[in-house]
């Protein structure tokens, strides 16, 4: 009985040390740019590099409207699929299981020999183009964990009988699924947007091949060109990943919290 | 000393005392029901000899061998889960051979002695099956057949029932019972329905808060039930109110109607009684025998098959009696001004 | 009677046309950004610039340098994803059968979210703050223990380096993916073995492993298909320094090495056809799991 914990506390001490001291270390080398002695003055420089606001911002408006693509696509897919196209199931979740078999490189390969300025549709030609790419490319990358989220959470909720109460009141589907499915996926929505949030944030390699400046490459630039700014920036996005995952375990424990109500 | 002898057994989690003192002991062949509601401390005390639990305190004893320290796999034990809890992984027959090719023996014996236990559970066509492709009942047959396979010395059922369809239930319990007896294996079941524990049970031990309430035969259970607990928990009661008149000879009034019960009481002349008494053990009108009589008016009826269950208020007490059905007599119809008649012998006096 | 048979499909049809309406935004975004894009790589491995049907650009893979860089690069996703599920299952079992306190496997879990996540720029960035010339542990290595890590010939920037650094994100991955698995080995099917006799050793060789297996395997095809995309962690780590397979192909889209787009497909394609071999491996053996445990 005891044998057995004290063996599961040494895996767990192990596990503990490989992962905690790489955070540590990221933390400890952040603050040491003062020679002898702990300062913030990494972060000071990296807050206030304008190219870090404007990269930094320009991302969070990329993951923001990634996650308004994504719900535009995913939520009337799933809704549809789960009620009145059930035979389309598997195709459906081969295609939004793509994007993990297929490496994120790859795609962005395809864009770029489809899409550049001598093709049919030169995205990749103008600003807006070249951004529009970006942001469904990572709507592809973010795919199999946001319909995975939405369609669990479908079938929590009875979604037939929810359409029926609402078509017996006299709602049209865009009401019934901004009104009635919306809400009720809501949770599990948002923890697939803060999983894409996290994904996007720092996303390096789509950004680098479409020559999108944003916090990504800025990053890689800053790991090349200086020495105590990359583990701030590091500890910043470290930060970010873990207010997403929070966000969203809180999310899933809200949502136990009213079903139980319920 | 008894084949399986259980001594002083206690067990706690923490402050909670789950199991108190447990004695008892199981003859050779026997088939002991433990019957009781939940978080009474049956399942505890099966585990406990199963070698899942340790006991606080206490001692087991198999065939005259102290086992209380011995882990599980070395007790000689079959058990039956109440979710089945075959190896999804395994067949029927690499299910039910399990014990033995654990135990080292030699495929051919493996086997026949699979083949064997198939046939014993009637499902000698379902050896290549695996387990998800069975019914509930099937699967439960299978787990018996792997308790049993390696020739356990002790059977232990954990609410094998409890997980199946009504009919099933029925049948696969006389099925149980059936093998147990063509084996002779000394069995402990473990269930909360009293019906189950009376129709196959050698002796059934009522169990309350961690306590052996009663141990006993069937029908001694039910016709004598020593406590109140076991005489609410097995069957249906009425419990009716009477006021003590004379203690020694035992004269109480049930309402303005005086009863001799012939037995002495704890109780005080003055002082208030509960009586139990079987649904069964009430006749509508006067039946021969019955000395005590009651007028009252009927409350309601239940027609319930070959039983109609008729309740009575009597002053302001409510009597049910169980009558049999028969055609060309219908029941009574509510409000009706009748007589019921109860024999005093069948009056119980319950210990708190 | 006759109407009402023929009205019924035409009353039908229009809602029929709606829901496949609700669909079209989804194929005609998959069909976009996954599945153009993804062809067009596949048709042109198998062309050259004058569009003719042809095996040189595959044959391309086989030179040195490429056969190389996918040799290194299948390695590297081998050894992370073995060590990745051994640790992870190391680590699931302590929290699910290790008897530890609730909090432990909450936190655990919930650390496991963050780290499987926490892959690609940042991570590469954190471990040379750790493990690099002037790292964290390498100097607590060198001022508390006297161990020189680069003088005994570690460097960050190299294979085992980057072995390392992809293990934070694959531990945690397998983590998360067995975990549940784990929990759902019931507590009865241990018990049921012990009352038959068998020891521990023998219930997690014939029951435990056997129901974890393609689980278990499934999981390893997932990590090496994780490991093997995986661009940003090695670029930030190593530049150029180190060639695996995407990174190679990196350098090709970004015209640094600039020679024959045909390269980059066959490149991209030879990505295409591991990830999609592991993770046939893994649905494969996906399926065979759900068929012993509905």
């Amino acid at each position: 009985m005891t044998g057995k914990r004290l063996w599961s506390l040494l895996a767990v001490a192990l596990g503990g040390l490989y992962f905690l001291l790489p955070l540590a270390g990221m933390v400890d080398f952040s603050m040491r740019m003062k020679r002898g002695e702990y300062s913030f003055e990494a972060y000071r420089i990296v807050l206030t590099d304008p190219q870090f606001q404007h990269t930094f911002l320009y991302s969070v408006g990329l993951a923001l409207l990634t996650i308004v693509i994504g719900i535009l696509i995913v939520v009337p897919t799933a809704y549809f699929v789960r009620l009145k196209l059930p035979g389309l199931r598997p195709v459906i979740e081969f295609i939004t299981l793509l994007p993990l078999v297929i490496p994120p490189i790859v795609i962005v390969f395809g864009y770029i020999r489809i899409y550049n300025t001598s093709s049919i549709l030169p995205l990749t030609g103008s600003w807006w183009g070249t951004n529009i790419l970006l942001l469904f490319g990572y709507a592809t990358l973010a795919l199999p964990y946001m319909y995975r989220s939405v369609d669990t959470g479908l079938r929590t909720i009875d979604i037939g009988s929810l359409t029926e109460a609402a078509q017996s009141l006299g709602a049209g589907w865009a009401r019934i699924l901004t009104v009635v499915i919306l809400p009720n996926v809501f949770v599990s929505v948002m923890s697939g947007a803060f999983l894409t949030f996290a994904i996007v944030i720092g996303e390096y390699v789509f950004a680098a091949l479409l020559n999108v400046n944003s916090f990504g490459p800025y990053m890689v630039w800053m790991g090349g060109n200086r020495a105590y700014e990359p583990s701030a920036l590091a500890v910043v996005a470290f930060a970010i990943t873990w207010a997403c995952m929070g966000l969203m375990q809180l999310f899933t424990r809200f949502s136990k919290f009213s079903t139980a109500r319920r | 000393m008894a084949f399986l002898d259980i001594n002083h057994l206690q067990k706690s989690f923490g402050e909670l005392r789950v199991v108190k003192d447990f004695i008892l002991g199981i003859e050779k062949g026997e088939f002991v029901s433990f019957l009781g509601p939940s978080g009474c401390g049956k399942t505890t005390v099966l585990r406990m000899v199963a070698g899942f639990e340790t006991p606080t305190s206490g001692a087991i004893r198999i065939d005259g061998q102290d086992v209380t320290g011995l882990p599980a796999n070395r007790r000689k034990i079959g058990m039956v889960f109440q979710a089945y809890a075959l190896f999804p992984n395994l067949t029927v027959a690499d299910n039910i051979g399990f014990g033995l090719k654990v135990a080292g023996e030699g495929k051919a014996d493996i086997a026949r002695r699979v083949a064997e236990m198939l046939e014993l559970i009637g499902l000698p066509q379902l050896g290549g099956r695996y387990p998800f492709q069975l019914s509930g009942g099937q699967q439960q047959r299978v787990a018996l057949a792997r308790a049993l396979a390696p020739r356990p010395q002790v059977l232990l059922l954990d609410e094998p029932l409890s997980a199946l369809d009504a009919k099933i239930r029925v049948s696969l319990r006389e099925e149980i019972r059936r093998i147990q007896q063509d084996l002779g294996i000394t069995t402990i079941f473990v269930t909360h329905d009293q019906e189950e524990a009376l129709s196959i049970s050698d002796r059934i031990v009522v169990m309350h808060q961690g306590v052996a309430d009663q141990v006993g035969a069937p029908f001694d259970i039910y016709n004598r039930p020593a406590t109140r607990f076991v005489a609410e928990f097995v069957g249906t009661l009425n419990l009716v109110d009477a006021d003590v008149v004379e203690a020694v000879s035992g004269r109480v009034r049930l309402g303005d109607v005086p009863v001799a019960l012939n037995r002495p009481l704890s109780a005080r002349a003055g002082e208030r009684i509960s009586l139990a008494l079987r649904p069964e053990t009430v006749a509508l009108g006067r039946a021969e025998g019955h000395d005590v009589i009651l007028s009252g008016r009927i409350a309601d009826v239940h027609f319930l098959g070959s039983v109609i269950r008729i309740r009575v208020a009597v002053g302001d007490q409510l009597l049910s009696l169980d009558t049999f059905n028969q055609p060309d007599r219908p029941p009574p119809a509510v409000g009706a001004a009748v007589e019921v008649s109860i024999c005093d012998r069948d009056l119980l006096v319950l210990a708190a | 009677m006759t109407t009402s048979a023929v009205s019924l499909p035409a009353a039908l049809r229009p809602r029929q046309l709606l829901n496949w309406v609700g669909v079209a935004p989804f194929f005609l975004f998959a069909t976009l950004f996954l599945i153009l894009p993804t062809l067009n790589i596949v048709v042109g491995a198998f062309r050259n610039p004058q569009g003719q049907v042809t095996l040189e650009n595959l044959g391309k893979l086989f030179s040195p340098s490429i056969r190389a860089a996918f040799w290194i690069s299948i390695e590297l996703s081998l050894l992370t994803a073995v060590l990745g599920c051994l640790f992870g299952f190391l680590i699931a079992a302590a929290i699910t059968l290790g008897e530890l306190p609730r909090w432990l496997r909450n936190g655990i879990i919930t650390f496991s979210g963050v780290a499987s996540n926490f892959a690609g720029v940042p991570l590469a960035f954190a471990f040379i703050a750790t493990l690099g010339r002037l790292g964290f542990v390498t100097m607590l290595l060198r001022n508390w223990f006297g161990i020189n890590l680069y003088g005994s010939g570690f460097n960050i920037v190299s294979f085992l380096g980057l072995a390392l650094t992809y293990l934070y994100f694959q531990i945690p991955l397998m983590v998360l993916i067995i975990t549940p698995a784990l929990e759902g080995l019931r507590r009865e099917w241990r018990e049921a073995a012990e009352s038959l006799g068998a020891s521990g050793l023998q219930y997690w060789r014939m029951v435990a492993l056997p129901v974890l297996w393609p689980s278990l395997l499934g999981t390893l095809a997932l990590l090496f298909a994780n490991a093997f995309g995986a661009v940003a962690t090695a670029i930030a780590l190593t530049g150029s320094s180190l060639s695996i397979a995407p990174i190679v192909l990196f350098a090709q889209i970004r015209g640094d090495v600039l020679n024959d787009p045909h390269l980059g497909y066959a490149i991209a394609f030879g990505m295409i056809l591991l990830t999609a071999i592991a993770n046939a491996i893994y649905i494969f053996l996906r399926m065979r799991a759900e068929r012993w445990v509905k």
